[in-house]
């Protein structure tokens, strides 16, 4: 019977494998409804819409993510919805879940993610694609979309990874950009009605309204026409399709007040990698960093109210039992009311043992003031902050407007106040980087240990130097740029490396974290690539391919060799879809999903980035004409509303 | 001036006040947390529960929480212990009813008392275990069970944190008897009672000691539950360890 649990098969297999909690569900918060919660029509047509999310990743990264925790706690409100959450499995229990010929499943109610109706995944990376394979398989999805039959569900891809979704275009059926809180309803609407009306035209009508309505892609309505190049010549909607647009629409939610979610959140039993509670104070990020994907596809800015704010941090709090809150958003001291906010939530929770963190900071001293505020009785071990580039010409090539000597009085600051651990993010691999712009990270590290040293007169601070590779992502201004292949990546770091370490000054003091260049080509060839890439991901799969986020579980030695054996008659390569530099006048794969920037404002910003031209952040100047606003019909949406948090009252 | 190490602003933690002994049934699906798994509910659930916690001192104040032999991950039980201090006095029922209701369902709060003089932990003498077999039947299972207790000394090995270690069984088992289970999908049971050694003998470790001498391997591991665990009676039964000397005589097996 569809929707039966299948726990009593399960059991024996949670007897053997590895932590076995992180597929029981029962979770805190945590909701299961009844199969048929939507009732039936008089003809008894079921009438219930029912969806498995999935966030394609270990349990113990995907339950913590609130994107998926707001569209289960938003579909659930619904009567006539249900919401299951499915993980991605570890092997060991893939291979007794295959020995027993056991489906993936939900951990909420046990239930066969096949007898949904919307299997909805969220891409937060590429690297979760072979995840979606192995999910789709256990499901006895057929991988293809264009083998799924009336009765699978349809495959929504979502989340930052969708706003290029053509390398899983044969995988998925749809994809939605944007904010997914209305989208999801709205979407849920069309399936009701289309259940009402006995399901006309099947799945292929179905698909056919949700691509109509402008706000959801349906890669199979869509053809691609290429070049003798390889280029891609075309991407047009298939001649057999009406009223399917050109370009399909990103979602946007304008008052992030009137959607207070999750306003339940999960409290796993399981240790997690956020052992916290978040509430997301704004969304969107005007900054202009131009390597960061989400500050462009999140535009404009909105804030959360902070009356909003206080509400949310209490009823969580209430709700939940969480010792710590994070206070999320890009760049957190940029709200407008952040030092009302801090002060505010700092007096009420004073002397309770709960802490406020203020992740995504910028440099510069207010923030100190801002963390100092957080932490007032308690510990002060680490501030990070991220500089991104090592040079100020690389900064002004990003855009990231931080002076060198900002950093070091703000860091002068943080090791004045008793904060004695300073980490420090920086990219390797930025357009125009030579190895000189890498090396003097290590003359800046040094600094900021010179001047630890001094305002704290201890010796025992530190400074951690963390440095991840530059991935070029779609509808950022470095979408056109050549990525650094991973052996001078390597080459670059282990300079910096060495010229930290044969200072013996510092000895300990500095610390560095880096990740080698390998997995960033192959973060690159999925973000930047089309629909030819998909038989890469398959055969990699094929090959044993999973959890390409952990390195003790990627292989670049067989992403490669998949890669080229796929390739083998296509005239492309990796090297084409990663360290190629594209012209302005190509057709980019994912030019067909409107993000709401304008391809010219992006080409422009991108010529700024190599004039080393800076821009500034258009909530306290006046607008550059990204084109988000005039696109979407919006506008950004920021304070100050002028009021303050009052103390909570003891009942 | 240079800054000095920061120490805790303000006064010392409130002291503890009131110590109380609680158990607690871990049932159905959340069977498969770990101690770990349970510690990280729990204190959420006080947090939840307004518990008002006494907390230890310093930049890393922990509630004060003491745990006692709780039973393996995958195990169901009926009888985990722990205790807590607060900082201000609570009524027991009170506190049962709130804190029950702050733990997810599975993990449920079954007795809260003030706690008695001596360390919990040694209350807790030996376990009576009820392991139920779906695809066994009585007779079989008798009959393994009759082999193991005919035997004097039964080893086994298991994989510990520090490698294998081989051990005899039969010296823990006090008490064990064979079947009909509750009803369907359950078809016999197994009753234990195991007296608390080192290295703790586990209702797994008997599993294999009847595979071992009655070549007793049902296809699908048994549902395991702790039924009870506390002080052995001069009887041989177990007492709860919750108990005061004038409750002890309304306890029955």
């Amino acid at each position: 019977m569809p929707g039966a649990s299948i726990f009593y098969d399960l059991e024996p297999l949670l007897e053997q494998v590895s932590k076995p909690i992180q597929y029981v569900g029962g979770e805190l918060n945590s909701t299961v409804k009844d199969w048929q919660c939507g009732g039936y029509d008089a003809d008894g047509r079921e009438l219930t819409v029912r969806w498995a999310l999935m966030y394609p990743d270990a349990y113990e990264v995907g339950v913590p993510n609130q994107g998926v925790m707001i569209l289960y706690e938003v579909l659930n409100e619904r009567a006539d919805a249900l919401a299951e959450r499915t993980y991605s499995v570890w092997p060991d229990m893939e291979a007794a879940m295959r020995a027993a010929e056991l489906s993936q499943f939900t951990v909420d109610a046990h239930r066969p993610v096949g007898d949904f109706d919307v299997f909805g995944l969220s891409f937060s990376t590429e690297l979760g694609y072979t995840n979606m394979l192995t999910a789709l398989d256990l499901a006895g999805i057929p991988l293809h979309a264009a083998d799924r039959g009336e009765d699978d569900p349809i495959v929504l891809a979502g989340g930052h990874a969708a706003f290029n979704p053509e390398p899983v275009a044969d995988f998925i059926d749809a994809a939605v950009v944007g904010d997914g809180e209305e989208a999801v309803l709205a979407i849920t609407d069309h399936i009701a009605a289309w259940k009402r009306q006995g399901r006309p035209g099947g799945r292929r009508e179905l698909l056919l309204r949700l691509a109509r309505t402008g706000g959801v892609y349906v890669p199979a309505f869509y053809d691609v026409d290429y070049l003798p190049d390889g280029r891609i010549q075309r991407v047009a909607p298939a001649a057999d399709t009406v009223g399917v647009p050109w370009r399909v629409s990103k979602h946007t939610v304008m008052d992030l007040d009137a959607w207070p979610y999750p306003k339940q959140p999960l409290v796993p039993l399981a240790e997690s990698v956020h052992e916290r509670m978040s509430v997301e104070i704004f969304r969107g990020c005007t900054r202009g960093c131009r390597f960061c994907q989400a500050g462009m596809i999140t535009r404009p800015v909105r804030e959360r109210s902070i009356t909003g704010i206080g509400e949310m941090v209490k009823k969580g709090l209430e709700a939940t039992g969480f010792e710590e809150v994070g206070l999320l958003s890009l760049s957190s001291a940029d709200h407008s009311e952040i030092a009302d906010i801090a002060k505010g939530l700092a007096d009420r929770y004073e002397g309770t043992q709960t802490g406020l963190s203020l992740p995504s900071t910028r440099v510069d001293a207010f923030n100190i003031d801002l963390a100092n505020e957080l932490t007032r009785g308690g510990r002060r071990s680490g501030l990070t902050f991220a500089p991104e580039g090592g040079s100020e010409r690389i900064r002004k090539v990003i855009n990231k407007m931080v002076s060198e000597d900002d950093l070091i009085k703000t860091v002068a600051a943080a090791y004045g106040a008793g904060w004695r651990q300073v980490k420090l993010y920086f990219m390797c691999g930025l357009p125009t980087e030579t190895d000189e712009d890498v090396l003097q990270i290590a003359d800046l590290a040094k600094r900021v240990i010179d001047v630890g040293r001094e305002v704290s007169s201890r010796r025992d601070i530190r400074c951690t130097v963390s440095i991840g590779g530059f991935v070029p992502k779609p509808h950022t201004p470095f979408q056109w740029c050549a990525q650094l292949d991973p052996e001078q990546t390597d080459a670059r770091l282990a300079k910096l490396r060495e010229a930290i370490r044969s200072d013996k000054r510092y000895g300990a003091a500095i610390g560095i974290r880096y990740h080698d260049g390998e997995p960033g080509l192959v973060e690159g060839l999925l973000s930047r690539g089309d629909r030819r890439v998909g038989r890469v991901i398959e055969a990699v799969w094929r090959d044993g391919g999973r959890f390409d986020g952990w390195s003790e579980h990627f292989s670049y030695e067989r992403w490669m060799r998949c890669a080229e054996a796929a390739f083998d008659d296509t005239g492309v390569d990796v090297a084409w879809y990663t360290t190629r530099e594209r012209t302005e006048h190509e057709v980019l794969p994912w030019d067909h999903l409107d993000s709401g920037l304008d391809k010219d404002w992006l080409w422009a910003d991108w010529q700024d980035a190599l004039d080393e031209t800076e821009v500034d952040d258009c909530r306290w100047t006046p607008c550059f004409d990204c084109g988000v606003c005039p696109q979407m019909n919006t506008d950004i949406q920021v304070g100050p509303t002028g009021k303050k948090l009052l103390p909570l009252t003891v009942v | 001036m240079p800054p000095r190490q920061r120490v805790p602003e303000g006064p010392a933690p409130d002291p503890a006040v009131q110590k109380l002994r609680i158990q607690y049934a871990k049932r159905g699906r959340l069977r498969f947390s770990s101690t770990r798994d349970f510690q990280r509910a729990l204190e959420r659930a006080l947090r939840r529960a307004a518990v008002p916690m006494a907390f230890s001192a310093g930049f890393h104040p922990h509630p004060r929480i003491s745990y006692a032999n709780a039973a393996p991950t995958g195990t169901a039980s009926e009888a985990e212990y722990f205790e807590i201090q607060l900082r201000e006095h609570r009524d027991p029922a009170a506190l049962h009813r709130d804190l029950d209701e702050a733990l997810p369902e599975g993990l449920d709060v079954v007795v809260v008392r003030e706690a008695a003089a001596g360390a919990l932990a040694d209350l807790l003498e030996a376990s009576d275990w009820v392991l139920d077999f779906a695809d066994v039947d009585v007779a079989t299972l008798g009959a393994a069970t009759d082999r193991l207790l005919a035997s004097d000394r039964i080893e086994v090995t298991r994989m510990m944190k520090r490698g294998p270690r081989t051990f005899d069984v039969r010296e823990a088992v006090l008490h064990a008897q064979a079947g009909p289970a509750d009803g369907p999908p359950y078809s016999a049971r197994l009753g234990l009672r195991l007296r608390h050694l080192t290295p703790a003998v586990r209702p797994d470790d008997v599993l294999s000691a009847l595979a071992d001498v009655a070549d007793l391997r049902p296809t699908r591991p048994p549902l395991v539950t702790r039924s009870r665990q506390g002080p052995l009676r001069e009887d041989g039964t177990v007492a709860d360890p919750l108990a005061s000397a004038t409750d002890e005589v309304a306890v029955t097996d």
